[in-house]
């Protein structure tokens, strides 16, 4: 965000609600962090200076408690457990419609989603990346899909630079934080005074525009970035490279994934956390008097029986094999289908695994030993 | 392969129930017809590729079409009756609706065939998606060289097609071998493992393209046996089976590795995917 500095301009603390309010007026349904269960959640604003301030999170294997940011910061928090994905992505949505007459005959008819414009502020690198990664899913061109399409195009995305990130977070070694870099509307950097602020698009730019606001100096860009910097530093987990496909798929057979099964409860959680899991099952929900039914689809995970279900057997019948069938995915197979790993360094899986099991801690024992057969 | 008025992750089109066999006592055979007659007559699939079938309120299936490629009344499927879907598709007559959407996914390499002899080797309801490709062969017969159909089923009773099988053995530079694990009363056919009938089989490897579909067990020793027998890895070709919902490679059930088998298969060359099927899991 910190490519056109001459670009840059500053947004006082005091004027935030500024932003928010000119969000609104351009018709956006506008989201921010909110406490649901204790826990940061995206969730409709309907006040301009509703944003709130000095909250933070604590993350570790299996851990997530809210605490206080001591300087009273609007974005000092790190990730909670769902940021942009259910906004492109429906945990659940109807895909077409059929009706049936009385005499047996058929009408089918799609479904098209009714999607707000819809503005969510405080999205941070690692879901942009990881949004990136939906999109080149969801919409490939010639192969769109209508749904996804529908509610994508509707976002506009306010990305906030992470200052603070959380024990569970490993962006920087995936290389997709913790400075926002590309996929924003407008990205923020929160220091002290204020925030410096940059459009990534014509529709962040009008926005800019409309605030009227200063330029940022260089001491307020410098002081950004540099921020951005010690957030990559303090980071302490890691993956021990950017491509660890050959590294994977040559340990199909190792140990580790025995012993990680042991502790895995294939609950799941990992997997609708995850910013870039994208599988889904199709559901058909008949109407109570038989005249209709429902083809929806809704988030599904590969840590579920039904996932690898066939006629007759289920393909990976224990949790051994599920285990490995995600974590290859994501990071060795995912470089088949999308030219990168499937990890965006969030961390979710980390801090919302109710065992506590680690990716990064995964993939170290299992690459550290030498390549089994 | 894909045929480009193919219908897509949209909602399926109303097809009618015209014909239905009852094959052995769990399997059967629907053939459809679009009710949109100008959409039946623009329907065009290449053996290999399948369907996805809707019954009302129930949900969708994947099934392989096994009908003619060049009859145009009809799509036919045949059927297993073993899930919530295939058992109420098994009770519909004629004249009842059902929603269809497709072709899908890769069809067999029949470009690539011109010229060869052709093996086709099956096991239970393998046999429905390699049919289409016999027609094929049978309706183009002086492309190619001979034409060696291999099918295996668990028990005798199991088999289905058994006059067709017949009549395809009685037809000239074609050969017909049959297997059943556990024989019965008058089994004309071998008793035991299908792939104890490859040293009968007649063809030259050096120039032959072979098609597999059925068990991935059964898959993984007649690869081995072809190969062993001076197959080229590249020659040969199996149609594989995984949980497929949406048919378009989105909603991630059916991936093997990185291939999505619904829009990336089902038919795949065995040098793409012979690693990951040594690994239970896949």
């Amino acid at each position: 965000m910190f490519s056109q500095p001459d670009r840059a301009r500053f947004l006082p603390l005091a004027h935030l609600h500024a932003l928010v309010a000119q969000l609104m007026q351009m018709g956006y349904q506008c989201l921010g962090p909110a406490v649901e269960n204790g826990a940061i959640v995206m969730r409709e604003l309907d006040d301009p200076a509703g944003l709130p301030r000095g909250l933070q999170a604590e993350q570790a294997p299996g851990r997530y408690r809210l605490t206080r940011d001591p300087h009273n910061r609007y974005f000092a928090w790190a990730n909670g457990p769902q940021a942009i994905k259910p906004q492109a992505f429906a945990a659940k949505e109807s895909l077409w419609r059929v009706e049936r007459d009385d005499a047996g005959a058929l009408q089918f008819a799609a479904v098209v989603p009714a999607a707000p414009a819809q503005a969510i502020i405080g999205v941070r690198a690692c879901d942009l990346a990881a949004l990136a990664l939906q999109d080149a899913h969801f919409l490939p061109a010639g192969r769109r899909d209508a749904h996804y399409a529908q509610r994508r195009e509707q976002l506009f995305l306010v990305a906030v630079q992470c200052a603070e990130p959380g024990a569970t977070c490993f962006c920087a070694s995936t290389g997709d934080g913790p400075t926002p870099t590309a996929g924003y509307d407008l990205a923020l950097a929160e220091l002290a005074e204020g925030f410096v602020a940059v459009a990534g698009s014509a529709k962040g730019n009008a926005v800019l525009d409309a605030l009227s606001l200063s330029p940022a100096t260089p001491q307020q860009i410098e002081a950004a970035r540099q921020q951005g910097q010690a957030a990559a530093a303090a980071q302490t987990r890691s993956l021990p490279g950017r491509n660890l496909r050959e590294a994977l798929m040559s340990r199909l057979e190792h140990p580790r994934w025995d012993e990680v099964a042991a502790r895995c409860l294939a609950c799941g959680n990992c997997t609708a956390v995850c910013p870039t899991c994208f599988c889904h099952a199709e559901i058909d929900e008949p109407a109570l008097d038989g005249g209709a039914s429902e083809h929806a689809r809704q988030w599904d995970s590969c840590f579920g029986e039904a996932h690898g279900h066939l006629h007759g057997f289920d393909v990976r019948s224990d949790i051994r094999t599920r285990y490995r069938q995600w974590l290859t995915h994501k990071l060795a197979t995912w470089h088949d289908q999308f030219g990168r790993s499937g990890c965006v360094g969030c961390g979710r899986c980390i801090a919302w695994c109710p065992v506590g099991i680690d990716l990064t801690e995964e993939v170290a024992a299992l690459t550290a030993s030498e390549v089994q057969p | 392969m894909k045929a480009p008025h193919a219908i897509d992750a949209g909602p399926p089109h109303a097809a009618s129930v015209v014909a239905r066999t009852q094959e052995s006592p769990t399997i059967f055979t629907l053939e459809l017809r679009l009710d949109d007659a100008a959409a039946q007559a623009a329907y065009r699939f290449a053996p290999g590729q399948f369907n996805m079938l809707y019954l009302y309120g129930v949900g969708e299936v994947p099934i392989s079409i096994m009908s003619d490629p060049e009859a145009r009344n009809g799509i036919g499927h045949t059927i297993r009756a073993v899930g919530r879907v295939t058992r109420g598709l098994a009770a519909l007559q004629p004249g009842d609706r059902v929603g269809l959407r497709g072709p899908f996914g890769r069809g067999w390499p029949l470009q690539e065939m011109g010229g060869c002899d052709v093996v086709l080797v099956t096991g239970g309801l393998g046999c429905a998606p390699a049919v289409s490709v016999i027609h094929y062969v049978l309706r183009r017969r002086e492309r190619f060289g001979k034409l060696v159909i291999i099918q295996g089923v668990k028990h005798a009773d199991d088999l289905i097609w058994r006059e067709q099988y017949d009549h395809w053995a009685k037809l000239p530079d074609t050969q017909v071998l049959v297997a059943a694990d556990e024989g019965g009363a008058l089994w004309p056919w071998h008793v035991g493992r299908v792939t104890e009938l490859f040293d009968l089989a007649r063809f030259n490897p050096t120039r032959a393209v072979a098609m597999m579909c059925g068990p991935e067990g059964m898959m993984r020793v007649a690869a081995d046996n072809l190969l062993a027998r001076g197959l080229p890895e590249s020659q040969l070709f199996l149609s594989m089976e995984r949980n497929m919902q949406c048919a378009v490679g989105r909603c991630g059930h059916c991936q093997l590795g990185g291939a999505f088998v619904c829009r990336d298969g089902p038919v795949f060359n065995w040098g793409e995917v012979k690693i990951l099927l040594s690994h239970r899991g896949f």
